[in-house]
């Protein structure tokens, strides 16, 4: 499909672009014929009297100026975004380049508009709507979509690397170009100590998660993604942070007046700063985990309270000045788990689209802003300082990498090798950061501002389009990767095997952690803080409705392609086929591998998939409810063939329904969504991998289930002749499709509820699922105990 | 550290699962508690429905057949050593293993034969040595969707078979299989790291 639309992809952008073009061109031309009565149009629109003698009232006029900021900002928006779209229309440009380049692009684009013509730029960027406005969304994004159990896997060596690296960077270019500023020849000599050190905090300020996307392609390892994910986040916080310490020193005029007590001062300020920006976040990331808890009534709020609670940490950091990035990143943290699992799942998803597109604004404004002070007249352009400042950056960050690492890979229980270093050195990456910092020195403090923002430039550009587009490629070059194309279908089909078998001990095995303290979190989190935080009853049944209607769907349209009609699922072939040796020609046996490999399902990825730029749909969703689905319908048939159950009592004893497919299995779809986004998340013990909204009843109400009988999964168990497959049922009714389907989605919730059934709610039901299941839910009230989180159907949204 | 040994000390018979399995003593008691936290009812040993909570695993296409893998002989529980056993086959293979081991002690679980002979296991359900065209028919239909018509499942497992079976025989023997994979890095491909 990618290559059929590739041909018309070229004519498209191109359009569009040029819709835009125009757009801004009109816009410019407005602007210069409405420049020169810009006096008059200040009043004309409320003053009584205009100035010229009005004799007849204008049917129509124009106003540029009073709209000209907000309608410029949404061009140049609808701009970026239209180039995105063309971006992703190309089926493989988006795994070869960053889009952070198109995003550069795109800005140079504008800039070279307004450039061209003679357009006064409105004023978007100043220091105030950078740091309040601009700011964090873009880190409340990182905080948010931060998988939080390999964070803290890492913790210890994502803050040596990314706070250390940050220093050792930052002074490591301050002082090598202090040193080179010292040489007379490069005419460098008015730029001081101090200003080279602040040039060299913020040029080193990264933005590595913009190549994720690419480096996804080459499939790293966690610990890996997770060290590039966590310095990206940390990044920001302590490059602000010394930027603000270095031009408070430099706000003392007189270079002689620091002494080794304001530098000791500055380390403390440094720690403070830090951490008292972390304890404000995880406060405020508490309290408003707390407040999710009562928000049942009205969850459309519910959005709205997580994203003012996170800028409300920012700003408190802000006012006392503590670092507000770090805040906002603890907050959005802290407050994740909880808040996940209390909000509804349109709150849940309207949270992370409102979150990715807030963002994605933020980064498309800095970067067009970029864009446009690229074409300009405002550059200072000097060989040696631009030149010098590319090369140390590159080689500091090397020596930071290299050297951190080394130290640090003595107390990993995994090391990482000189590949994945290789890997981390190279994505350094600077994006948007550096350059609002570079564009909000102080003039004052700073003569030669402009000298300093071109070589912060120059930096970026260079890494972004240089580096992104070659990280891909070298990745896929160390990673040595054995692409045997001779293989055989056997192999094929068995390493595929393999690979899900190992991904299936592997989730067997759980997620270990290496600390002790993180147990211990655990048990209090359980404890206490569990309790405090998450609402009992979760009202699940939006997810429950979802379910069942993905399910639904997929079953008629499993049912209509005949798979599940087929009642040869699990039968064994009456006669053994008699072996024919026939020789099958090359194109048959590559036409079958083509089929093989594009066929067979993919394995379980543990590593998490970030994009930056877009919340990508979950295509395991599909493969995770045809295997489900598939589950399914084998237990079914073998029930229904009579097999003597491997579990425990023979089909149809009594008629009572065992709720308990495997407990694993509610409702996959709705959460497989939160099964990729979580399987970051996935704890040791809670044996849910898939669902935040679980909380394992330890020894809770299996208690009250221990007298009765043993736990044993449901076979649905057929009432009277009915064969429950699918299959029959397409000749039914819909309702009755729909009931079943419904009751086959009903089936997988509370795990090991009893339910005596008289009568199959589903099956004979002519309403449809949301009948039975409000039966079900009746029937479930009294028998659930105290336990919670397992009847969804308690409410209807 | 001694809250580590008196871990060790609670799960019975540690030594002589150390000396058959080859695990740490830190890893075999992680694995207890990873064992105590999937015994939902404190049992002391696992059932199938305890397994079957792993939601990853319900996605899993070898799901099921994974699980079965623990229970060999069609037995309903499982301990805590036969747990690990399982576990066993997919410890990193050590070469310092190899090489001090005495060869008259059977080999270690996780040497490349016993992988290989894990994996054959799921493919072989009847226990009969050999993968019959039908067995791997099921194998092939659960790993893949449900776009790929029955001719075109059966003729890749036709093709599968012939190009493994030497013998003529229709099936795949356990040599078979090994030959079949003998290019493949087995000892990487089954092996997880945190199973040191």
């Amino acid at each position: 499909m990618g290559f059929q639309l590739r041909v018309p992809f070229r004519p498209w952008n191109w359009l569009l672009l040029l819709v835009a073009l125009k757009c801004s061109r009109a816009s410019s031309d407005l602007n210069e014929s409405t420049n020169s009565s810009a006096q008059h149009d200040l009043n004309v629109r409320f003053a009584a009297a205009s100035f010229e003698p009005a004799e007849t009232i204008s049917v129509f006029s124009l106003d540029y100026d009073y709209v000209q900021i907000p309608y410029e900002v949404t061009l140049w928006i609808l701009l970026a975004s239209l180039a995105k779209i063309g971006f992703h229309l190309h089926p493989r440009l988006p795994g070869l380049v960053p889009e952070s380049c198109l995003l550069i692009a795109v800005g140079a684009l504008v800039g070279a508009i307004i450039f061209g013509t003679d357009h006064k730029s409105p004023p978007v960027m100043d220091s105030s709507i950078y740091f309040l406005y601009l700011l964090p969304p873009i880190v409340l994004e990182g905080g948010y979509f931060m998988p939080t159990r390999p964070f803290f896997e890492n913790v210890g060596s994502i803050l040596w690397w990314s706070g250390l690296g940050a220093l050792i960077s930052a002074f490591g270019v301050g002082l090598s170009l202090h040193l080179v500023c010292r040489v007379p020849a490069f005419g460098l000599g008015d730029v001081t100590l101090l200003q080279s050190l602040l040039f060299g905090s913020l040029v080193s300020a990264v933005d590595p998660v913009a190549v994720l996307a690419v480096l996804e392609e080459a499939r790293v390892n966690e610990p890996l993604y997770m060290m590039i994910f966590g310095e990206a986040l940390l990044n920001d916080g302590i490059s602000v942070v010394l930027y603000n310490i270095l031009i408070a020193f430099t706000k003392m005029h007189k270079f002689e007046d620091i002494e080794p007590v304001d530098i000791l001062a500055g380390c403390a300020r440094f720690v403070v700063v830090g951490v008292g920006g972390v304890f404000f976040g995880v406060v405020f990331g508490f309290i408003s985990a707390f407040i999710t808890r009562f928000t049942e009534n009205i969850s459309a709020i519910e959005p709205l309270i997580v994203f003012m609670f996170s800028y409300l940490s920012y700003l408190v950091a802000e006012t006392l000045y503590l670092s507000g990035i770090l805040a906002i990143t603890a907050c959005a943290v802290t407050m994740k788990k909880y808040v996940e699992e209390n909000v509804s799942q349109k709150s849940y998803t309207t949270i992370k689209y409102f979150m990715k597109m807030l963002s994605s604004v933020s980064e498309t404004l800095i970067f067009i802003f970029m864009g446009v002070s690229t074409v300009g007249k405002n550059h200072e352009w000097n060989w040696a300082f631009v030149c010098f400042t590319l090369a140390f950056c590159q080689i500091w960050r090397a020596i930071s990498v290299f050297a951190l690492f080394y130290v640090s890979n003595q107390f990993r229980t995994f090391p990482f090798s000189i590949k994945d270093q290789c890997i981390i050195f190279y994505s350094g990456v600077r994006g948007a950061g550096s350059f609002s910092l570079a564009f909000l020195l102080p003039l004052s403090l700073f003569p030669r501002k402009k000298m300093f923002v071109t070589a912060t430039l120059v930096v970026i550009y260079f890494t972004v389009f240089i580096q992104g587009i070659t990280i891909g490629p070298l990745v896929r070059y160390l990673d040595v990767r054995k692409t045997n194309k001779k293989e055989s279908i056997n192999e094929e089909l068995h390493t595929r095997l393999m690979d899900h078998l190992k991904a299936g001990i592997e989730d067997v095995c759980g997620q270990w952690s290496h600390y002790q303290v993180r147990d211990k979190f655990k048990k209090f989190d359980h404890k206490y803080l569990r309790k405090i935080l998450i609402r009992k009853n979760l009202p699940k049944s939006s997810i429950v409705s979802l379910y069942k209607k993905l399910e639904v769907k997929q079953a008629i349209e499993m049912a209509e392609t005949g798979v599940l009609s087929s009642a040869g699922f699990s039968v064994p072939r009456p006669a053994q086929r008699i072996q024919e040796t026939k020789r099958l020609s090359p194109e048959d046996v590559k036409s079958m591998r083509d089929i093989l490999t594009h066929n067979m399902y993919q394995v379980r990825q543990r590593t998490l998939s970030y994009n930056k730029y877009n919340l990508k749909p979950q295509t395991s969703e599909k493969q995770a409810k045809e295997i489900l689905i598939r589950r399914q319908n084998t237990l079914r048939a073998s029930v229904r063939k009579g097999h003597s159950l491997p579990w425990g009592k023979p089909a149809g004893t009594k008629n009572i329904r065992y709720l308990s497919f495997p407990y694993s299995d509610p409702q996959p779809a709705g959460r497989d969504a939160r099964v990729a986004d979580c399987t970051g998340n996935s704890d040791s013990d809670s044996e849910f991998p898939s669902s935040p909204f679980y909380t394992p009843p330890r020894t809770g109400w299996l208690q009250e289930r221990r007298g009765t009988q043993e736990i044993i999964p449901m076979k649905s168990l057929p009432r009277g002749g009915k064969p429950p497959s699918f299959g029959s049922q397409r000749k039914t009714s819909r309702d009755e499709h729909v009931g079943g389907g419904g009751r086959a989605a009903l089936r997988p919730k509370p795990l090991c509820h009893m339910v005596h059934e008289e009568r199959d709610s589903g099956e004979d039901s002519e309403e449809g699922a949301s009948a039975g299941g409000s039966r079900w839910s009746a029937e479930h009230r009294p028998s659930r105990g105290h336990h919670r989180s397992h009847s969804p159907l308690l409410r209807r949204k | 550290m001694g809250s580590r040994s008196s871990h060790a000390a609670r799960i019975p018979d540690v030594d002589s699962i150390r000396r058959e399995t080859g695990f740490s003593q830190a890893s075999l008691i992680r694995l207890y508690h990873r064992f105590q936290a999937l015994d939902r009812n404190e049992k002391g040993y696992l059932s199938r429905v305890d397994l079957q909570q792993i939601g990853a695993l319900a996605v899993n296409p070898l799901g099921d057949r994974i699980i079965d893998s623990f229970f060999p002989d069609g037995s309903l529980r499982v301990d805590f050593p036969g747990f690990v056993r399982v576990l066993a086959h997919f410890r990193p293979v050590d070469d310092e293993d190899n090489g001090n081991r005495d060869p008259k002690e059977p080999e270690p679980l996780n040497s490349r034969m016993n992988k290989l002979r894990f994996a054959f296991q799921l493919y072989d359900l009847d226990r009969d040595g050999k993968i019959s065209r039908h067995e791997m028919l099921q194998v092939l239909r659960l790993m893949v969707g449900v776009q790929v018509t029955e001719e075109q499942l059966e003729s890749i497992t036709d093709r599968t078979v012939q190009e493994a079976d030497e013998d003529g025989d229709g099936a795949v023997s356990f040599l078979e299989f090994t030959k079949s994979l003998e290019k493949m890095n087995i000892e990487q491909k089954m092996s997880i790291r945190i199973l040191k």
